[in-house]
């Protein structure tokens, strides 16, 4: 399988534009970070966070980067510290936001400005599949690639006298 | 023998799930996507699986990162839905089917799929959405539900392939279940969606096209897909599409694709949903060539 052959750990999804993609070293120093946001699933935790969120903030190993962002609430960056989105949401929900305010808040953009953008279809993903603009080919939207391997080696040459002797071989293989 | 009938996919945005809680289907904005699961739910009401198998994730509700199984089959005799922060969803609690779950668990560990089992489980938005968009809002599920969570939180999920091929694995074990049971398998989560990060919005219509294309007709193709490319096509998050293989998987080579649905967005996601029928048995087809050969003998004889 094509999934086979990869090496396991190389992060080609860094070079996804504004994309922090949780794995398990990210899991590894966000540990306690998630932790607390879980620990808002509770109504008394969320209470006792809110009257004095420093203090509750004692409670857990956090870096002090990490408690930085959390009281900022700057929610890419607890993402580049090692939270997960689906952790983080619970700081905005316990703050009432909803899901859409924060990934607005994420994008830079305002909420209305957001919410428009995906009315209207979205972020495209064009212009936004790469950062080092390394061709980033689909398996699944791939044209057939007999298309360009084809028309390279011609060079201004005949096309049939090129092309026609290929086919007739391929054909014959096959044949045997 | 038990046999699955069809498969379903559909997306499990948690806003579709509060928009019913807090009684907004009736606005514009729901409307649009309520009303492409109208046939759906007529599907179902006429179809009347006797179980339903639901592939969801879980979205740090059962699961925190203490704990981070890439399979977990749900082999309780219920499952009560989790305080994901704003209270327990309001709808029936879902009773499982233990005697069938443990079958698929010992049959599919036995078949190298080293699944985690839960005899006690909470379940969120990812399995209830889905049930609200095919049953409606009944004060009881008409079914038992086994719940089959995908770790898709932390990278990496299980790849395409291994998701189809443990779909492959649950319909040998169903198919080797003693009772007579029609089976239904929901593969849920997607289609194309970020929700994290300074790119959180994307969608890929044209991605999620070829992908409902692909189920029909070329499911092995899709599960050659890395899981790069769902993140750079179909957004972070749009990773969980490798839950829909797992649905595929377990159905038969040669399916009917029934019915379709495909809007943007709900929230921040493009809600796609398709449901695919097995074709009847060939059993059946004998049966009736059977039946046939009768009847003309009968009208030989007569």
């Amino acid at each position: 399988m094509a999934t086979a052959k990869r090496k396991p750990n190389a992060k080609d999804y860094d070079d996804i534009p504004g994309t922090m993609v949780f794995d398990a070293e990210r899991s590894r120093h966000g540990y306690h970070l998630n932790m607390f946001c879980m620990s808002l699933m509770r109504a008394e935790n969320r209470a006792a966070f809110k009257e004095n969120e420093a203090k509750y903030l004692d409670r857990f190993a956090l870096t002090p980067a990490q408690r930085e962002a959390i009281l900022k609430r700057e929610y890419n960056r607890m993402l580049e510290l090692g939270g997960n989105i689906y952790f983080t949401a619970k700081l905005g929900a316990t703050d009432g936001h909803s899901f859409q305010h924060m990934a607005a808040s994420m994008t830079g953009a305002t909420q209305e400005d957001y919410a428009k953008m995906m009315l209207a279809g979205g972020r495209s993903v064009e212009g936004n599949r790469s950062k080092s603009g390394a061709k980033a080919r689909s398996l699944l939207l791939a044209e057939p690639r007999s298309k360009p391997a084809r028309s390279k080696p011609v060079r201004g040459k005949p096309v049939r006298a090129k092309t026609k002797p290929k086919a007739r071989s391929k054909g014959g293989k096959r044949r045997g | 023998m038990a046999r699955i009938v069809a498969g379903i996919a559909c997306s499990h945005v948690p806003a579709i799930g509060a928009a019913i809680d807090n009684k907004r289907t009736g606005e514009p904005y729901w409307t649009r996507v309520f009303s492409g699961f109208e046939k759906s739910k007529e599907w179902m009401a006429k179809t009347r699986p006797d179980v339903v198998i639901c592939v969801y994730n879980d979205h740090a509700s059962a699961f925190s990162v203490d704990v981070i199984p890439t399979f977990a089959l749900g082999c309780a005799a219920e499952f009560p839905p989790a305080d994901e922060g704003w209270g327990p969803r309001p709808v029936p609690v879902v009773k499982g089917h233990p005697e069938l779950a443990s079958h698929i668990a010992q049959s599919v560990i036995l078949d190298e799929f080293d699944l985690t089992i839960c005899n006690k489980m909470e379940v969120d938005h990812g399995l209830t959405v889905p049930l609200n968009l095919m049953f409606g809002s009944p004060r009881e599920w008409p079914c038992p539900v086994i719940p089959l969570a995908v770790n898709v939180v932390q990278y990496p999920p299980p790849t395409s392939h291994r998701c189809f091929m443990l779909g492959r694995a649950i319909r040998k074990a169903v198919e080797s279940y003693p009772g007579d049971l029609r089976v239904v398998v929901f593969g849920t989560g997607g289609m194309s969606h970020q929700i994290s990060g300074p790119r959180a919005g994307l969608i890929n219509s044209k991605f999620d096209k070829a992908f409902l294309d692909n189920l029909t007709k070329d499911p092995q193709k899709l599960a050659r897909i890395p899981h790069v490319e769902f993140m750079r096509e179909a957004g972070a998050e749009g990773i969980e599409m490798v839950m829909w293989l797992v649905m595929r998987g377990a159905l038969d080579t040669r399916i009917d694709e029934v019915y379709r649905f495909y809007t943007v967005p709900a929230s921040n996601t493009a809600v796609g949903h398709i449901i695919l029928e097995n074709r009847a048995k060939k059993a059946a087809g004998k049966v009736k060539r059977a039946a046939a050969r009768a009847g003309s003998a009968v009208r030989r004889s007569n």
